[in-house]
C-alpha cells in the first residue's frame, strides 16, 4: 500500500516535473519578493499571456495532428503591422498610408484575419495536398510572410495609433484588462471546438492514427486545411492585440513567438507524437512560461540568462514528454 | 562430398501456447532447387528463422555439407555459406548498388592513421560479381533506380560474392512480372548448374514445377514429406498440404442469401502486378469468403473497392446503382464499410477512448444544431454496443490501446455497426484473437447477415473460411481463379484454385 503510493508520487513528478519545479520557483519568489504576488503583477502576467495563449491555441491544432506551424510568429508580425498601418492617426506625421480611408476598427480586424487566413489556407494546401512536411512548408511561409511584411512597411516602425485601437487593446473593465477577456473567450471557443465538434474529434483521430482516420471516412486533408487556416486566424488576432498593446511596433513584432507557443503547448501536455492535448494544458503551458519569465525578472536575473533558462525548460519538458511515450510501450 | 548440402533434422520450436514446428526435416541436395511449400502458417518462415539463428530452436540438428553446425545469428549462417533473399528486401535504395552489396563489410585502405573506404576496389569487385550472375549493372548506379527483380538479382549477386552455397529465396516472384520471373529463373538455373543450391519458398505451383528439382511439404508446423518434383502430381501436392481434420466448431449459418446486393465488374489495379479483371457478386444476407494464399491480392482488391487504392478500370454497383468511389469517405457514404487487416496500423485510434473509436465514422448522426456533438447520444451508442458485443472494458473513456486484441476488434466492428452499412468488408476479422472472441465475432457476422447485410470476409485460415462462408471465391496472383458453393468448398478445392493462375 505504502509502496504503491510512493510510485504514484514518482509518476506524478515525472509526468508534471516541469510544472512542479516551476511551482516551487514561483512559491519561492512570491515569498521573497512580495510585489511578485501583487494583483498588478498578476494582471500584467495575464495581459502578456493573452496574445501568447491565442497563438498557442492556434498552434495546438497543428501539433495534435503531428504537424507544426513555424510561420506563426511572422504572421503575428504581419497582422500587427497591417492593423497598425490601417489604424494610424489621420494626422500622424509620416503616416505610411496617408490616403487609406478611416475604417471601423472591427472591419480592420476582419481584414487582417482574412489576410492571415488565406496564408494559413495555403499552408494547409501545401501540407495536405502537396504533402510537404509541416516543418518545411511553414518554414517557407515564415520567410515569405516576413518578406511581405518588410515590403509593405519598408521596415519603418509604425506608431501614432488611433485612440479606439488603444482602447480596445489596453482598456480595462474595472480592474481587469480587456485582454484577459479576449483570452477567456478564445480559449472557450477552442475548448468547445476540441471537445464538442466533429472537427475536434477528427483532429484527435488524425493525430492518433491518420490512416485509420482516413479509413473511417475522415476527410483528413480538409481537416488539416481547416486547422492551419483557423490557426492563422488566431495569429492575426494575436498580432492585432499585440500591436495595440505595445502602442506601436515594426516588422519584428511577434518574432520567435511560434517557438514559445510550441514550447508552451508541449509543457502543457500537448504530445509531440500527436493525438493528445487539452486546452487547459495549453493555458497552463503559457502560464508556466510567463511565470518563469516573470519570476526570473523579479529575482533580478539578467535578461540574457533568462533565455538560457527558457531553453533548458523547453528541452526538459520535451524530454519528459517523450519519456511518457516510451513508458507506454 | 556429402549427399546433402543442407540437412535439418527433427527441428522443433515452441512459442508460448503454440508448437510452431514439430520434428521438421529439410534435406537439400547440392546443385538443386528445392521447393518448400505449405499453407499460410505452416511454419516455413519459422523454419528458415531457426536455420538463420533468428529463433533458437528447441530441438534439432543442422548439417551443412555433412558437417554439424551451430548457428546463432544470420552473420554466422553467412560464414557457413547460407544466405537469404528476403520477401521484403531491406536494402538502402538511396545509395549505390556497390555500397549495398558491401554494406557492413566495405573494403578499406589506410592513409597513415586514417582508414577510409576503398571505393575503387568495392566498385570493381561489385562489377565482377554482378557480371558473374549476368547482370551487368553499373555498380555506381543508385540501387533505388532498379526494379524489384533487379534488386533481387543484386541480392543474389551479393550472396554469391559472399561464397554462399545455399541461397533461400522467400517468395521471390510475388511482385514480379512474367518477364522478370524468367530473368530470375535464368540466374537461378545458371547458378544451380554451377553447384549452388536453392530453397525456393513459393505458393505458385506452375512456377515451382518449372524451376524445382525436389519439394518438401509442411502442414501446421509438421513435416509431411519430401519428393522429387517429377514423382508428385499437382493434386497430390495440394492434398498433402491440406490433409487435416476439420475439428473447429462454428456457429450454425442461419442466414439466407437473397437478391444481388453488390456487383463488382472487371476490377483492375493501376499496378500491373496487382489484381486484374476481378468480377464477383455479393447477395443480401450472404457471407462471401475470399480465400487464397498470401500475396493473392485479396486485400488490395477489397481496399480498391473501398476507395483506398486506385483502379485503372472496373465498376461497382450497389443495389443496381453504379457507384463512384474515390475515397473511403465515398464508400462509407454509399453504404460500404471495411474492417482493415492491420488493426494496429489502420484500425484503432490508439491514444483515443473507446467512445471516440466507436463514434468516429458516424459523428454526422449526433449533431445538435448542425455543429455540437450530442455526447449523451454518443454515450448511449457506445453503451449499447459494449453490451451487444460484450466488449470487456471498465468504461467508455478507457483508451482502446489498453484492451485485448479481441475487444479492440469488437470496438472496430461497433464503429461500423454505428454506421449501419449495407456491405461490410472484413479483412482477416479474427487475426490475433483468442478462440472465445473468435466465436463471438462469427456470431456477430451471422447476425448481421440475418439482417440482410452483405458481408465479405477475407480469411487466410482455411477452417474459418470454410466454416463461416456461404460461398467462397478463391484468388491467386491477382486473379479470381475459382468460385465454390459451400458444398464444393473443401480444403482441396480451395487450395487447388489458390495455386492456379
Amino acid at each position: 500500500m505504502d509502496k504503491s503510493k510512493k510510485i504514484d508520487i514518482k509518476n506524478i513528478l515525472i509526468n508534471n516535473g516541469i510544472i512542479v519545479l516551476l511551482a516551487v520557483l514561483v512559491l519561492y519568489v512570491s515569498i521573497t519578493v512580495p510585489t511578485f504576488r501583487s494583483f498588478r503583477n498578476l494582471m500584467n502576467l495575464a495581459i502578456n499571456a493573452a496574445p501568447r495563449v491565442i497563438i498557442a491555441l492556434g498552434v495546438s491544432g497543428c501539433l495534435i495532428t503531428k504537424g507544426t506551424d513555424l510561420s506563426a510568429g511572422r504572421m503575428v508580425g504581419l497582422s500587427g503591422c497591417l492593423a497598425g498601418l490601417m489604424l494610424q492617426k489621420t494626422d500622424a506625421a509620416g503616416k505610411l498610408w496617408p490616403n487609406f480611408p478611416v475604417l471601423n476598427i472591427f472591419i480592420v480586424l476582419l481584414i487582417v484575419i482574412a489576410i492571415c487566413a488565406v496564408l494559413g489556407f495555403i499552408n494547409g494546401i501545401v501540407i495536405s495536398y502537396l504533402q510537404v512536411p509541416a516543418f518545411i512548408g511553414t518554414l517557407g511561409m515564415q520567410l515569405i510572410v516576413y518578406g511581405i511584411c518588410l515590403v509593405i512597411t519598408g521596415a519603418v516602425p509604425i506608431g501614432n495609433l488611433r485612440a479606439d485601437f488603444i482602447t480596445v487593446t489596453q482598456g480595462k473593465l474595472g480592474p481587469i484588462s480587456y485582454q484577459f477577456f479576449y483570452l477567456i473567450i478564445a480559449a472557450a471557443i477552442f475548448w468547445f471546438i476540441y471537445n464538442y465538434t466533429r472537427h475536434g474529434k477528427y483532429m484527435y483521430a488524425i493525430g492518433g492514427n491518420e490512416t485509420a482516420a482516413e479509413v473511417s471516412g475522415v476527410n483528413t486533408k480538409k481537416t488539416k486545411i481547416i486547422i492551419y487556416t483557423s490557426a492563422a486566424a488566431m495569429y492575426a488576432i494575436a498580432g492585432f492585440l499585440l500591436m495595440g498593446k505595445s502602442g506601436g511596433g515594426g516588422v519584428n513584432l511577434g518574432q520567435g513567438y511560434e517557438l514559445e507557443a510550441i514550447a508552451a503547448c508541449t509543457i502543457g501536455g500537448v504530445s509531440v507524437n500527436g493525438g493528445i492535448g487539452k486546452i487547459s494544458g495549453v493555458i497552463i503551458g503559457v502560464a508556466v512560461f510567463e511565470l518563469l519569465k516573470s519570476a526570473l525578472q523579479f529575482l533580478g536575473v539578467d535578461s540574457n540568462y533568462q533565455f538560457i533558462a527558457q531553453g533548458i525548460v523547453i528541452v526538459v519538458a520535451i524530454a519528459l514528454d517523450i519519456r511518457k511515450y516510451i513508458a507506454k510501450k | 562430398m556429402s549427399e546433402y548440402r543442407l540437412e535439418m533434422r527433427g527441428v522443433s520450436k515452441s512459442f508460448p501456447g503454440v508448437k510452431a514446428l514439430d520434428q521438421v526435416n529439410l534435406k537439400v541436395r547440392p546443385g538443386t532447387v528445392h521447393a518448400l511449400m505449405g499453407e499460410n502458417g505452416a511454419g516455413k518462415s519459422t523454419l528458415m528463422k531457426c536455420l538463420f539463428g533468428i529463433y533458437h530452436m528447441d530441438e534439432g540438428e543442422i548439417y551443412v555439407d555433412g558437417e554439424k553446425v551451430e548457428i546463432g545469428n544470420p552473420d554466422e549462417a553467412l560464414h557457413k555459406g547460407l544466405a537469404m533473399v528476403h520477401q521484403e528486401l531491406q536494402p538502402v535504395p538511396a545509395r549505390t548498388i556497390a555500397e549495398n552489396m558491401y554494406l557492413g563489410r566495405y573494403p578499406t585502405k589506410k592513409y597513415g592513421p586514417l582508414q577510409v573506404i576503398d571505393h575503387k576496389t568495392m566498385n570493381s569487385e561489385a562489377k565482377k560479381w554482378l557480371e558473374n550472375v549476368k547482370m551487368p549493372f553499373n555498380p555506381k548506379g543508385k540501387l533505388g533506380d532498379l526494379s524489384i527483380s533487379q534488386m533481387q538479382s543484386v541480392e543474389i549477386a551479393k550472396a554469391v560474392s559472399q561464397e554462399a552455397r545455399l541461397i533461400i529465396l522467400d517468395e521471390p516472384t510475388s511482385s514480379l512480372t512474367d518477364n522478370e520471373v524468367e530473368a530470375l529463373f535464368r540466374i537461378v538455373r545458371d547458378l544451380r548448374d554451377r553447384g549452388v543450391s536453392f530453397v525456393f519458398i513459393s505458393h505458385k505451383m506452375a512456377e515451382l514445377r518449372r524451376i524445382s528439382d525436389d519439394i518438401t511439404i509442411m502442414r501446421d508446423g509438421t513435416y509431411v514429406g519430401t519428393w522429387e518434383m517429377k514423382d508428385i502430381s499437382d493434386d497430390e501436392i495440394v492434398k498433402q498440404m491440406v490433409g487435416r481434420e476439420l475439428t473447429n466448431i462454428y456457429p450454425p449459418l442461419e442466414n439466407k442469401p437473397g437478391d444481388i446486393l453488390l456487383e463488382v465488374n472487371d476490377f483492375t489495379s493501376i499496378h500491373d502486378k496487382s489484381f486484374k479483371n476481378c468480377s464477383f457478386k455479393l447477395r443480401k444476407g450472404e457471407i462471401l469468403g475470399f480465400g487464397g494464399l498470401v500475396g493473392a491480392q485479396r486485400t488490395e482488391l477489397m481496399e480498391a473497392i473501398f476507395g483506398i487504392r486506385h483502379i485503372s478500370s472496373g465498376e461497382v454497383k450497389l443495389n443496381g446503382k453504379t457507384l463512384d468511389i474515390k475515397s473511403p469517405k465515398d464508400a462509407i457514404n454509399n453504404g460500404i464499410g471495411m474492417i482493415t487487416e492491420d488493426r494496429r496500423g489502420t484500425g484503432i485510434l490508439g491514444c483515443l477512448s473507446i467512445a471516440d473509436n466507436v463514434s468516429i465514422a458516424s459523428l454526422n448522426q449526433y449533431l445538435e444544431a448542425g455543429i455540437k456533438l450530442d455526447k449523451k447520444k454518443i454515450e448511449e451508442l457506445v453503451q449499447e454496443n459494449v453490451k451487444k458485443l460484450s466488449i470487456k472494458t471498465p468504461s467508455s473513456k478507457t483508451l482502446i490501446q489498453s484492451l485485448s486484441g479481441g475487444n479492440q476488434q469488437k470496438v472496430i466492428i461497433s464503429r461500423w455497426l454505428a454506421n449501419n452499412p449495407d456491405v461490410l468488408i472484413m479483412d482477416e476479422p479474427t487475426r490475433g484473437i483468442d478462440v472465445g472472441a473468435k466465436y463471438e465475432i462469427y456470431q456477430i457476422m451471422i447476425q448481421l447477415a440475418k439482417q440482410g447485410k452483405g458481408i465479405i470476409m477475407i480469411s487466410s485460415e482455411m477452417p474459418e473460411l470454410l466454416g463461416v462462408s456461404n460461398r467462397v471465391m478463391v484468388m491467386c496472383n491477382g486473379k479470381i481463379t475459382g468460385e465454390l458453393s459451400s458444398e464444393e468448398a473443401t480444403q482441396e478445392n480451395v487450395m487447388y484454385y489458390a495455386t492456379q493462375f
